[in-house]
């Protein structure tokens, strides 16, 4: 990897998290480093989006240390987890708008939270963080009014607003169609190197991912089964890999969930 | 929905608001006779006081001019000490007689007070000399009773 | 089925504990929120001014009907003038506070639970908290203070219409005598012992409605199905509070 040798921005080492008794992530070690894009990738319920939640430090992990910019997200207390959060960006699966406000509003939000601006001074920024995404006519709009692409558009500007050092992505992709899709996943790769940031995104879109990330985990099972760059996944000769880069119905991902042989459970042995 | 005009609305809103208790407490309330900004307390004993009730209004020729803010039991002397407080914009003889009353047959008792002729004004603090007791029921019907008993044998 | 009613009294407590973790969170973070004045101006707007219409003429159809009523009653007794006291005693004491209550609870109570209950299964709340931004103080404790603000004004303003309403029957309809129906109603009506002791109740009362709408819309599961059920609860639940509370309330206010 061309920067490995630079400090890595964000570094989990054997994180485990767990619902009481309920294993979600065990022994995940992963690092990020600053210019980097990276996509998590594994089928749905495997635990990604529990991993990004790890490193906003809505969640704590169980066991392990998640570190962002040298800070130990499990001992941060409310104050500095937020100032630390002032620096991250989030975009969540369907947007997350604010939905009683405009577009304008919406993207301005951070910066009034934040940044105690005047007015002339705020809307030029705003204009030119709609700019980036491509949506600055249509400021005055309600997210109401937005298809899906143009939503998540908007969060991604509103995610950026504050130019953060760290922007995740939850599902950035599901439900877009090819061209917003398309869009989106250029606006990841090149707001990323705009603002030399690190992006980290939890996707199961694999043809587009695979296009703009310099890195890919595979997780499975709460567990990082593999990892490497795009090159070195679609060369892999992995099982798990294999199936999922090529979305095979049958491999070590089973087609049929656990349960009883059939022949039992049809002739009412196995069934209660 | 622009900032400013919620703002209207919201002034209007507590505007609103406002005239209600204003209303409430003028023209229902009548916070001229109920609370009154200066006020005096005098102490009346009773050795019975009927029915009545903290709160009961103290009237003087029918107006009202104060109301009862206390009652408690004296264990000396065997009865109730009630306190008035009344409106200071009146002043009374010392020699006042202060009375429970009933006002009308079934109604609320009230203290009536009756002003006499000494020169020197009640001040704060002060107990009325002379009292009238309540009138009861029970010990009316009871006395006429025994008095008609008592003249029944003589004819 | 015991073990199910256990568990749903485990549950009960579980959420009476979490709601007054959340009411002090709630108090906690309120400061911050009154730094944005015009947060809780627009709750008072949505909540207060648009509830004006349903609790102006509830009141005055109560006013109405206690008015018919009332006059029905007193009558017998021949002593119709008492129809100011009545009207006016049992409106500031009693059914302003709780047929007010009651209506803000179920008009704007609902609309809080289901609005901040989107929010949370929209994950508006969630990417608030990612920017920084503590959805308690920037979206709840508005909310709250909204409505404790904005239920004393209702409270009031329905009181005062509902004894307009009575008058109207009263004096306009039936022909008690005007004087007589103010006089006699400012005589027995008190400004501490029943105007104020109202707008205590009202008061409590906006805080019960309030913490329930803003806690059943925080905590509710963020589905479509958990949302409704959680702006029935909040109705429910208002509903019962309203009623207990006014049961301790006036046994403390009007004892004796």
């Amino acid at each position: 990897m061309a920067n490995s040798g630079q400090e890595a921005l964000v570094d989990l080492r054997q994180v485990r998290f767990a619902y009481g008794d309920r294993e979600i992530l065990s022994g995940i070690d992963l690092t990020v480093h600053r210019g980097q894009v990276v996509a998590i990738m594994g089928g749905s319920g495997c635990g990604k989006t529990t991993l990004l939640r790890l490193i906003g430090g809505q969640l704590k992990a169980s066991a392990g240390s998640v570190q962002v910019a040298r800070q130990d997200i499990g001992t941060l207390n409310t104050a500095q987890l937020y100032a630390l959060r002032r620096r991250m960006g989030m975009l969540f699966q369907f947007g997350a708008l604010f939905t009683d406000m405009s577009v304008f509003d919406n993207v301005a939000f951070p910066l009034r939270e934040h940044a105690r601006l005047p007015e002339s001074m705020l809307r030029d920024l705003v204009l030119m963080k709609l700019q980036a995404v491509g949506l600055r006519g249509g400021h005055a709009l309600m997210p109401t009014e937005l298809s899906g692409g143009m939503a998540r558009r908007v969060a991604l500007a509103r995610a950026i607003a504050l130019d953060p050092m760290l922007i995740m992505y939850d599902e950035p992709f599901a439900g877009l169609d090819p061209i917003s899709l398309g869009v989106i996943g250029q606006l990841i790769r090149r707001l990323n190197d705009a603002l030399g940031a690190a992006s980290i995104m939890v996707t199961h879109d694999v043809a587009e991912s695979l296009s703009i990330v310099d890195y890919v985990y595979f997780v499975s099972d709460g567990r990082i089964v593999a990892k490497g760059t795009p090159d070195e996944i679609r060369a892999s000769k992995d099982d798990f890999v294999h199936q999922f880069v090529h979305a095979e119905p049958d491999g070590p991902v089973p087609f049929h969930m656990k349960a009883a042989p059939i022949g039992e459970m049809l002739m009412g042995k196995g069934a209660r | 929905m622009s900032r400013s005009t919620i703002d209207l609305w919201v002034g209007i809103f507590v505007l609103m608001g406002c005239a209600a208790i204003l209303f409430l407490a003028l023209k229902v309330g009548n916070l001229s006779a109920s609370s009154f900004a200066e006020n005096y307390t005098i102490e009346a004993n009773f050795s019975n006081i009927g029915g009545l009730k903290v709160r009961a209004p103290v009237k003087v020729a029918g107006v009202v001019v104060g109301r009862v803010t206390d009652i408690r039991y004296d264990n000396e002397r065997f009865e109730a000490v009630v306190s008035l407080t009344l409106d200071s914009r009146y002043s009374f003889p010392r020699d006042t007689i202060g009375e429970i009353l009933t006002s009308g047959l079934l109604g609320e008792q009230y203290i009536g007070l009756e002003p006499g002729g000494d020169e020197r004004a009640l001040k704060a603090g002060d107990s009325l000399k002379i009292t009238q007791s309540a009138v009861v029921l029970e010990k009316l019907i009871g006395q006429f009773l025994f008095n008609k008993a008592a003249e029944a044998p003589q004819q | 089925m015991i073990r199910k009613l256990g568990a749903m009294a485990i549950d009960g407590v579980w959420r009476l504990g979490f709601a007054t973790r959340f009411l002090f969170l709630l108090l906690r973070y309120s400061g911050q929120s009154f730094l944005r004045l015009h947060l809780t101006l627009r709750e008072i707007y949505f909540s207060g001014v648009l509830s004006l219409l349903i609790i102006l003429v509830s009141g005055l159809f109560v006013g109405l009907v206690l008015g018919l009523q009332g006059y029905e009653t007193l009558q017998r007794y021949g002593s119709s003038e008492a129809l100011g006291v009545l009207v006016a005693l049992s409106l500031t004491r009693e059914l302003g506070p709780v047929v007010a209550g009651l209506l803000f609870a179920s008009r704007a109570g609902s609309a809080v639970t289901a609005e901040i209950g989107l929010m949370k299964t929209t994950e508006q709340l969630k990417a608030m908290d990612m920017m920084a931004v503590n959805p308690i103080a920037r979206v709840a404790a508005p909310r709250f203070w909204g409505g404790v603000i904005s239920m004393p004004i209702l409270a009031a303003l329905f009181s005062a219409m509902g004894i307009l309403g009575g008058w109207l029957i009263g004096v306009a309809f039936i022909g008690v005598d005007d004087g007589a129906f103010w006089s006699q109603m400012q005589a027995a009506v008190d400004i501490r012992y029943d105007i104020i002791n109202g707008v205590i109740k009202s008061f409590v009362f906006g805080v019960a409605v309030s913490l329930i709408a803003v806690f059943e819309g925080y905590d509710c599961v963020p589905t479509a199905e958990g949302v409704s059920r959680a702006i029935t609860r909040t109705v429910v639940s208002s509903a019962l509070a309203i009623l207990a509370l006014d049961f301790v309330l006036t046994s403390f206010m009007f004892r004796g």
